[in-house]
């Protein structure tokens, strides 16, 4: 393998790792829920990517097959990770309601803003946000809240 | 004829190319299989897709492309930055509403899907008319201003791109 290509494939792998580290390190310092999926959103998006690239010029530089499955990981990477956030951050909207704190460590108390139509918003509209109509028909488990 | 045959060219080319980077091997009898998959698969599903949006794949689509990949490199570093230098209190973390002049939920999706991967900002919701999305920003100065950023910077761009 050419110094070069070492070269590239060292820094790349650094860059990755280094990136994916201060993303779980933002997981862990960050002070609340939604300020925590910043880190996993974006920091480990980058260095995932960066790990597959320097896999890509690794195999073709030291004598393997040229390969492409790293580009197609990149991809359904980038085009996975804003949808898990934003099921994380709808099931923490469910579970906190229009009261939720932006940052509770900074003591900002403002709640969750308004929609600019009349409507709420999706994540508190549909059949479970709804007064029930028939008791009969309410679980369980709801009832009791 | 063509038409019938190839109801959406552009998610014909899609699943070829990515049964050809699957397959990972460049051979006629590979790159047979994925031109019958690129036609096979659209034509059995057209019935899912109704009314599909339009997409326009000029120098406006591919700036979109290039401008979002240049901007995920960014932010990755800057919510990097964030995270090792910044305490907690001095986080100036808060709630956006972006206001939407794109209708089709398409549309919609590459949006929210770009601003979740951009610059400190995370898609949390849409309204439940679609005429407006919750973002959770991670540090932000001015609220307005970053707004105003993310529509002409990402809806302008998209408004061009989908019809």
């Amino acid at each position: 393998m050419s110094l070069v290509a070492e070269i590239l494939v060292a820094l790349l792998l650094v860059m990755g790792g280094g990136l994916i580290l201060i993303g779980s390190w933002g997981l862990a310092r960050l002070p609340s829920l939604m300020t925590r999926l910043h880190g996993p959103t974006k920091a480990s998006t980058l260095g995932v990517g960066a790990c597959l690239i320097a896999s890509m010029v690794y195999f073709p530089a030291s004598g393997g097959g040229w390969s492409a499955q790293e580009l197609l990981i990149t991809v359904f990477l980038l085009l996975t990770a804003p949808i898990s956030a934003n099921m994380i951050a709808k099931a923490h909207l469910h579970r906190q309601g229009h009261g939720i704190d932006p940052n509770p460590a900074d003591g900002i108390v403002r709640g969750l803003p308004r929609t600019p139509g009349g409507k709420d918003w999706a994540t508190f509209q549909g059949a479970a946000n709804d007064p029930a109509p028939d008791p009969e028909q309410v679980p369980p488990a709801r009832r009791s809240d | 004829m063509i038409r019938r045959l190839l109801p959406h060219p552009a998610l014909s080319v899609l699943v070829a190319v990515v049964w050809m980077l699957l397959v990972n091997e460049f051979t006629v009898g590979a790159v047979l299989l994925a031109l019958v998959v690129g036609v096979v698969a659209p034509l059995v599903t057209s019935r899912f897709w109704p009314d599909r949006p339009k997409i326009r794949f000029g120098p406006d689509f591919l700036g979109y492309v290039g401008i979002v990949l240049w901007d995920i490199v960014e932010a990755n570093f800057q919510v990097a930055w964030i995270i090792l230098t910044r305490r907690n209190r001095d986080l100036r973390s808060r709630w956006l509403v972006v206001p939407l002049e794109l209708r089709s939920p398409e549309a919609i999706t590459v949006l929210a899907g770009t601003i979740s991967l951009t610059p400190g900002t995370v898609t949390s919701d849409v309204s439940a008319d679609g005429r407006a999305l919750l973002i959770h920003a991670l540090d932000v100065a001015d609220p307005e201003a970053e707004v105003a950023r993310i529509k002409q910077r990402y809806e302008t761009r998209l408004l061009k791109v989908f019809r």
